[in-house]
């Protein structure tokens, strides 16, 4: 592994890092942060699926206390995926009304092993009721600084400033994983948000690092767009945004309305990568503790986010029979939980996931 | 009340109007003073002046149609027209024509076309002056579906009110060493309460059932928990209104999905930019959308969100639509809600009809037609 990690250009080919190599006869190990809500047994089912498939896949589990004060569990997480370079994660509660030196752990995990990209691919799936159809929109979107710097202070008792910090250094870096990004799955536009006309200088830098990178990738169009103005486009015309990358706390909005205008929180996976470590999770990182252990919850996303993994380990044949079987109970049983419209439980949607992989015969060596 | 002895009918005629003009500037001094701290407004009969600020591109002719509108509805309003453009006052500093401001604080109530922001004026922007000049905290929009304007969502009944003076929009940014900002997000104890206590307050006066606080403490904890807090503690003096706190991103997912599950929402300056304009999205856009600023002494301001059109100006094609639902807004807030239906359901109406119609809503009529559709049915309703 270090001989890996000493050659630069094997890193910039692609936008994302080298997968650790296999372990211990070609399986790899992967970090699992259960977290709170509707984590755990969502990644339950993830587990159960795995081994039904044979994936060559390990898991090391790690559990996250949100309601203590101390941080040493989120630093056990984090040496642990350190170790293994690839995790897989539940949302981690903060519960708000705690005294402010208690930090977001999803926010400290994200920035101690800089994870600076936040990729999320809203597809609408053909067999959801949405609005809009046919929405096939890339978000990237910064993950480490902006708004979501947490630095905060009371000055004068009463007055609390909150500081947004932009930098030239993460803003040409995730300018740059956006357009690699678009150059490598054929995409034909970057959009950036912005709100440049109000925040002059942190969001004029920004535009400014992104329209420096788009020089560089003339066979791509570039455009930027003030951030109110792409809500609006968005929820009435949403078929004119190809690939969009902006800084953090719009991202949060944008991510959002696009996982509601293809069907909710439940069928969007997402994916944070480092230089070093990617972490996988749903796209809008929800607890769900209204429907915890309900047997309700939409396990969609978590499966998708469990083939963007093995997509990432470079287990291509798993990761597309996974896929293949998830979207086939979604798209042809139509088999499909309450938050979209359906009946059914997590249970049998995992049943039914299960019941495609069977009948599509075993993996051949030559596929393996 | 001061009175002053008249002289004899006898004596010369100018003393006597001199005194009587005297004795009408002493009665409107006190009576303004005694306006200024009585709240809500009450609006005797007889014409109310309203400040109008016609704007730039298609502002001028929205404006005469809104004007027309509301003389066929015999609504008790007089416009007193005024210019906003910018002149650098004394000191250097950059402030709106002192006519304009007179009529403002003198009337308290304005209706505004749209102002265009010349790029590299050296001037801030219109808006941002007419903020500062009036301490217009609070913006209010509500948004409602049009029967007869289909989008994707029905149904659509809410109002975002939006903190409109501080939060990220404080204009305070600095570049820490070369290639690292910083900007700053202000959020302080009193805008913070001033905006909840309006949002409760225009809930109770709307028969609106719930009260949303959008935020982000679980990242920004001490600027969004210190707002929400805030929230919190205003909610406890308005217990026949429903309280909720939800996040922002929550809120945006729930929206695009479901958006009847929301009634009022209060939020500091950035969410509710970005949201407002969401919702404006979900019925229609900006050329269909009423919009009022609220300020610290009773002033108030309605205007239409969209922009000057300049391709379209003077061609007779606009869509007096938005300003003419901001209209109806104020007619609202000064308390005339018959006449204030009555032309918001004449819109309404025509634009259900759908043989009317301007270019961006779909049909191919002039401005003027679809103005007067509007007043002939106001002129029905008589």
């Amino acid at each position: 592994r270090s001989c890996l990690k000493s050659s630069p250009v094997l890193h910039k080919q692609n936008s994302s890092p080298q997968p650790p190599p296999a372990k211990y006869g070609g399986r790899h190990t992967v970090t699992l942060i259960p977290g709170d809500g509707i984590g755990p047994e969502l990644l339950n089912h993830v587990r159960e699926l795995f081994r039904f498939s044979c994936v060559p896949v390990d898991f090391e589990v790690v559990n996250v206390n949100s309601s203590v004060a101390t941080e040493d569990d989120i630093h056990n997480a984090i040496t642990a995926i350190r170790r293994n370079g690839v995790a897989l994660k539940g949302n981690i509660e903060t519960n708000h009304n705690m005294p402010p030196s208690h930090k977001s752990r999803n926010n400290l995990l994200r920035t101690s092993l800089d994870l600076f990209a936040n990729m999320m691919h809203c597809q609408s799936l053909p067999g959801v009721q949405t609005r809009h159809k046919n929405i096939d929109i890339i978000i990237i979107r910064e993950n480490t600084e902006g708004e979501y710097s947490s630095l905060e202070h009371e000055s004068v008792s009463g007055v609390v400033e909150s500081l947004k910090i932009i930098t030239r250094y993460n803003s040409l870096r995730i300018a740059d994983y956006a357009f690699r990004l678009a150059r490598e799955k054929g995409r034909r536009r970057v959009t950036a948000v912005h709100k440049a006309n109000i925040m002059k200088l942190a969001d004029g830098l920004f535009l400014q690092c992104c329209k420096e990178v788009a020089s560089g990738y003339p066979d791509i169009q570039f455009d930027s767009m003030i951030v109110d103005n792409t809500t609006m486009q968005l929820v009435s015309k949403p078929h004119q945004f190809d690939v969009m990358v902006m800084p953090n706390l719009y991202g949060n909005v944008v991510s959002n309305v696009c996982a509601g205008l293809v069907g909710g929180p439940g069928l969007v996976p997402g994916a944070n990568y480092g230089t070093n470590y990617a972490v996988f999770e749903t796209a809008t990182r929800n607890t769900g503790k209204s429907i915890a252990d309900k047997n309700i919850a939409n396990p969609t996303a978590m499966l998708l986010a469990s083939c963007l993994m093995l997509d990432h380990l470079r287990l291509h044949d798993y990761a597309n029979m996974i896929r293949g079987a998830v979207l086939t109970t979604m798209n042809e049983t139509r088999l499909h939980t309450a938050d979209i419209g359906g009946q059914g439980t997590t249970s049998e949607v995992v049943q039914s996931v299960m019941k495609n992989i069977q009948s599509g015969g075993p993996l051949t060596t030559e596929q393996i | 009340m001061i009175c002053l002895k008249r002289s004899a009918p006898s004596r010369h005629l100018w003393k006597e109007g001199l005194i009587s003009s005297i004795c009408t500037l002493v009665s409107r001094v006190v009576g303004a003073m005694k306006s200024q701290a009585s709240h809500p407004r009450t609006f005797s009969r007889g014409l109310q002046t309203v400040t109008l600020i016609p704007g730039d591109g298609i502002g001028p002719e929205i404006s005469t149609a809104v004007m027309k509108i509301f003389e066929a509805a015999k609504a008790p309003i007089q416009w007193e027209e005024r210019n906003v453009t910018a002149i650098k006052g004394p000191g250097g500093k950059w402030m709106i024509p002192t006519e304009a401001k007179d009529s403002m604080d003198k009337s308290k109530i304005g209706l505004k076309g749209p102002l265009k922001t010349p790029i590299a004026a050296g001037h801030p922007s219109m808006n941002l002056l007419l903020r500062k000049t009036f301490d217009l905290y609070a913006n209010v929009r509500p948004c409602v579906s049009i029967e007869g304007y289909k989008t994707p969502y029905t149904d659509v009944d809410l109002v975002t009110i939006r903190e409109n003076t501080e939060g990220e929009y404080s204009g305070i940014e600095h570049v820490i060493v070369d290639g690292v900002v910083q900007s700053i997000k202000l959020i302080t104890e009193e805008a913070s309460q001033r905006i909840a206590e309006y949002a409760f307050e225009y809930a109770r006066n709307n028969q609106r059932a719930s009260v949303t606080a959008v935020h982000k403490a679980n990242i920004m904890r001490m600027s969004d928990g210190l707002f929400l807090r805030k929230c919190r503690e205003v909610a406890e003096n308005f217990k026949d209104i429903k309280f909720t706190e939800m996040y922002l991103d929550t809120v945006c997912l729930n929206m695009v999905q479901d958006p009847t599950q929301f009634d009022v929402l209060v939020m500091p300056n950035l969410y509710g930019d970005i949201l407002s304009d969401l919702c404006a999205g979900l019925i229609g856009g900006l050329g269909v959308t009423p919009s009022g600023n609220i300020g610290a002494n009773g002033v108030a301001i309605f205007e239409s969100v969209h922009g000057t059109a300049p391709d379209i100006a003077g061609k007779d094609l606009a869509n007096p639509t938005a300003l003419l639902l901001s209209a109806v807004m104020m007619l609202r807030h000064m308390g005339l809600h018959g006449q204030a239906k009555k032309i918001e359901t004449a819109c309404f109406d025509t634009i259900r009809d759908k043989k009317v119609l301007t270019k961006d809503l779909g049909g191919n009529s002039k401005c003027s037609e679809f103005t007067g559709e509007i007043c002939r049915r106001v002129q029905d309703m008589e």
